[in-house]
């Protein structure tokens, strides 16, 4: 293997990223970003009658044009969130109903979204960044044609007529494999098959040609053999335009497929980051161990016993002090040196570009997935 | 590789051995559903959910069924369990007809098979409490347990790994894994032979699917339980069954053991599923550079293709796959296929000519990404 296998240098010397400590988020480094979309310590919070949800709390990553970021994590996990606050969803302009308080920073392209004019939010969205939803049968309007959608994308960011607009949404519902895309073009969502529906999404979603394409579950709702033809589009189409994609999902096998990097997430933080090569093969965070061991492997020996992580994902108006993943974690009892339980790892250098969020020193990792985890898997 | 799999395939081999006689026999299962339209609410056309199924399921064993949504798999768990009649065919369960047997003459069967639902948010009624969920098969069957409901079901509860003392708690106060349990625990109320899992683990996060796979391998070893499984992944799958049924379009394409399915899948559409699954592995990215891509949509049930079912997508379909329908046949000791050019087999009918459709039916792409 390579040198991912040599223990990282003394874990004291370990570089601390990002500073999430300081408590007023613009206070944090505010000097533009060089790369194409890079996300400083996001926060997405929601006041309830319960408590505050911080669904995302202080989440930061960089992403390339042409690259793919997997972001993966359970229901719960804020990868959702993580996504509409990318895309200005949370806000809803001067009505101001959602209740989200969103902080932190989103540079896209050089350009700081979240402190943004909502106008200038909005020429952005749907040209240069679109999203595909989940689930095609309640993200499309039921009441209006296929064409008619996919019309309206093009003519929000285009000052054309109908007709040429029609001609492109034509051309769109071809390039995602739709047949006779002349005659769709003016059928109703429910005339679709899911998986059609979802080709469909994906043709409005590209029809301005976006830099970056944020697919939040986007085979989730598939079979298997559309899934394989969805993801097969997505890569063609990145290929072609050479747009950043952010790939949401649960699926590790989905990830292991399309990622080149690999962020996972777990009660609104990330907790680990790095190539999705490492992810894999370096795991550095017992989350993600335990997702591993979780997957029954279609390309391995038949193993016996699948190793789950015990217990639930946490609610997240009461997420634990320190670490919370602490509750499931089975190494929590592992002695860790003079490091207080009460307080919440940072994420720490493990490597060139891999990351981790856990008090457990990098030999201590190390060892036990080498040891303990790897073998079993 | 392959060295892995044949060390993984004795094993499992041997625990696939039929042993006497069959718990569940299904022979020729057909379940249509009617269309009716008009004035006079004729019936016009049907919906061939389930057409023509004859498998057996052995003690002991795990089955499972794997097919893409509108295969049929589901209506066939209802069938099997008697909560859909079956249009035709015959149901035996430990050797008794139970195909048109009446809800009162079904009743004592009931506790014998009992089934496990996908959705534990909709499959328990969210006005009674766990206890009153749990104990409801005891009144039913009008059985009185040992040592009174309360402590068997706090037996039961304990079994699945929920704590006893929330006997009084309602199915909110739980999470979507406990949900689960509390269904498998109803199930396990009266001792059944048979328990039928209708996608038990696909509405649950990764970390708790495994949680409840562990469990229904305790239960199987530990009480002797017989399952049949549906489910569409085919990871879980292959993990939890001994022998598996392949289904398309309402019926089975392949049958055989577990091993012999995923190291050396006959039917063409099973070969397609399979090489469909996305490898957890970023590194296989540049090993299995080949996926067999079919093309669009699962044809209608309503008006499904003449002759082989799956000759619009295959790319190996000939003449003879366009007019006959071929038979489930055993091509080698616990393999049964479907299909006149299998894979990994000898051709049923050489010397055909491949048609011309078939040539671009499937899409064969480079997973490979350009590194």
């Amino acid at each position: 293997m390579t040198d991912f296998d040599k223990p990282a240098t003394a874990a004291s010397a370990a570089e601390t990223v990002p500073d999430t400590t300081v408590g007023v988020p613009q206070a944090v480094g505010s000097a533009p970003s060089t790369s194409f979309l890079e996300v400083r310590d996001l926060r997405v919070h929601f006041p309830t009658d319960d408590g505050l949800v911080k669904s995302v709390d202080g989440l930061s990553f960089q992403l390339e044009k042409g690259q793919t970021l997997g972001i993966v994590g359970e229901s719960g996990s804020g990868k959702s969130v993580t996504s509409l606050g990318i895309m200005g969803l949370h806000t809803t302009g001067q009505y101001g109903r959602s209740k989200a308080r969103v902080t932190g920073e989103i540079w896209f392209d050089g350009q700081e979204l979240l402190g943004a004019d909502p106008d200038e939010v909005r020429k952005l969205r749907g040209r240069e960044m679109a999203m595909i939803f989940q689930d095609p049968l309640s993200a499309m309007h039921p009441y209006y044609t296929v064409g008619k959608q996919i019309v309206e994308a093009y003519r929000v960011h285009h000052n054309v007529d109908k007709k040429v607009a029609r001609k492109r949404a034509i051309e769109m519902l071809d390039l995602v494999g739709i047949p006779q895309p002349d005659k769709r073009v003016d059928s109703y969502p429910h005339e679709f098959s899911g998986g059609m529906r979802q080709r469909a999404m994906i043709a409005m979603s590209l029809v301005n040609n976006p830099n970056l394409l944020i697919a939040d579950e986007p085979t989730t709702a598939l079979d298997v053999t559309v899934q394989a033809q969805i993801l097969d589009l997505i890569r063609d189409l990145q290929k072609e335009f050479g747009s950043a994609v952010i790939m949401i999902t649960h699926d590790l096998g989905v990830v292991a497929e399309m990622a080149d990097q690999l962020l996972v997430m777990y009660g609104g933080r990330c907790v680990e980051r790095g190539s999705a090569e490492e992810v894999f093969y370096q795991p550095q965070h017992p989350y993600t161990w335990g997702l591993l061991g979780s997957m029954p492997r279609i390309d391995r020996e038949q193993t016996e016993r699948l190793i789950p992580v015990k217990g639930s994902p946490p609610s997240l108006i009461n997420i634990p002090d320190g670490c919370a993943f602490n509750p499931r974690c089975p190494y929590a009892d592992v002695p860790k040196g003079n490091v207080t339980r009460t307080v919440r790892p940072e994420l720490q250098q493990v490597s060139s570009g891999h990351y981790s969020a856990c008090h457990l020193s990098a030999e201590q990792r190390t060892r036990i997935w080498t040891e303990e985890i790897a073998p079993k898997l | 590789m392959s060295e892995n799999e044949t060390k993984a395939a004795e094993p499992a081999q041997a625990a696939v051995k039929p042993k006497g006689e069959p718990l569940l026999k299904v022979e020729n299962l057909v379940k249509h559903f009617p269309i009716r339209s008009g004035l006079m609410q004729r019936q016009t056309g049907a919906v061939k959910a389930v057409d023509g199924l004859s498998f057996e399921v052995y003690p002991g064993e795990t089955l499972g069924v794997v097919g893409e949504s509108g295969c049929g798999k589901s209506t066939m768990g209802r069938l099997i369990t008697r909560l859909l009649e079956p249009t035709s065919g015959k149901v035996e369960f430990e050797g008794n007809d139970i195909t048109h047997m009446s809800t009162a003459k079904m009743r004592p069967h009931r506790r014998d098979v009992q089934m496990i639902f996908q959705d534990p948010y909709s499959s328990l009624n969210p006005r009674h409490t766990i206890g009153t969920i749990v104990s409801a098969p005891f009144k039913l069957q009008g059985v009185t347990p040992e040592g009174g409901v309360k402590k068997e079901v706090q037996r039961l509860m304990a079994l699945v790994g929920l704590n006893p003392e929330h006997y009084n708690r309602y199915p909110h106060e739980f999470s979507g894994g406990q949900r689960q349990r509390i269904g498998i625990a109803r199930a396990l109320a009266l001792n059944p032979k048979l328990v039928v899992a209708d996608e038990p683990v696909s509405a649950l996060d990764v970390s708790i699917q495994a949680q409840v796979v562990n469990l229904l391998d305790d239960l199987q070893q530990e009480l002797g339980l017989t399952y049949v499984i549906i489910a569409h992944d085919l990871s879980v799958i292959r993990h939890v069954s001994d022998r598996i049924a392949v289904m398309y379009l309402g019926k089975i394409v392949e049958l055989a053991d577990r091993a012999s399915l995923y190291k050396a899948p006959m039917h063409p559409y099973t070969k397609a599923l399979m090489s469909a699954v996305p490898v957890p592995d970023p590194r296989r990215r540049g090993v299995k550079s080949e996926r067999i891509l079919l093309k669009g949509d699962v044809p209608s049930p309503i008006k499904p293709p003449s002759g082989c079912r799956f000759h619009t997508r295959c790319w190996k379909a000939t003449e003879i796959c366009l007019t006959q329908d071929p038979p489930l046949l055993e091509l080698k000791p616990g393999q049964q296929v479907a299909c006149h050019h299998p894979e990994n087999a000898a051709d049923q009918a050489p010397g055909e000519e491949i048609v011309a459709e078939a040539k671009d039916a499937v899409k064969v792409v480079d997973v490979a990404k350009d590194a």
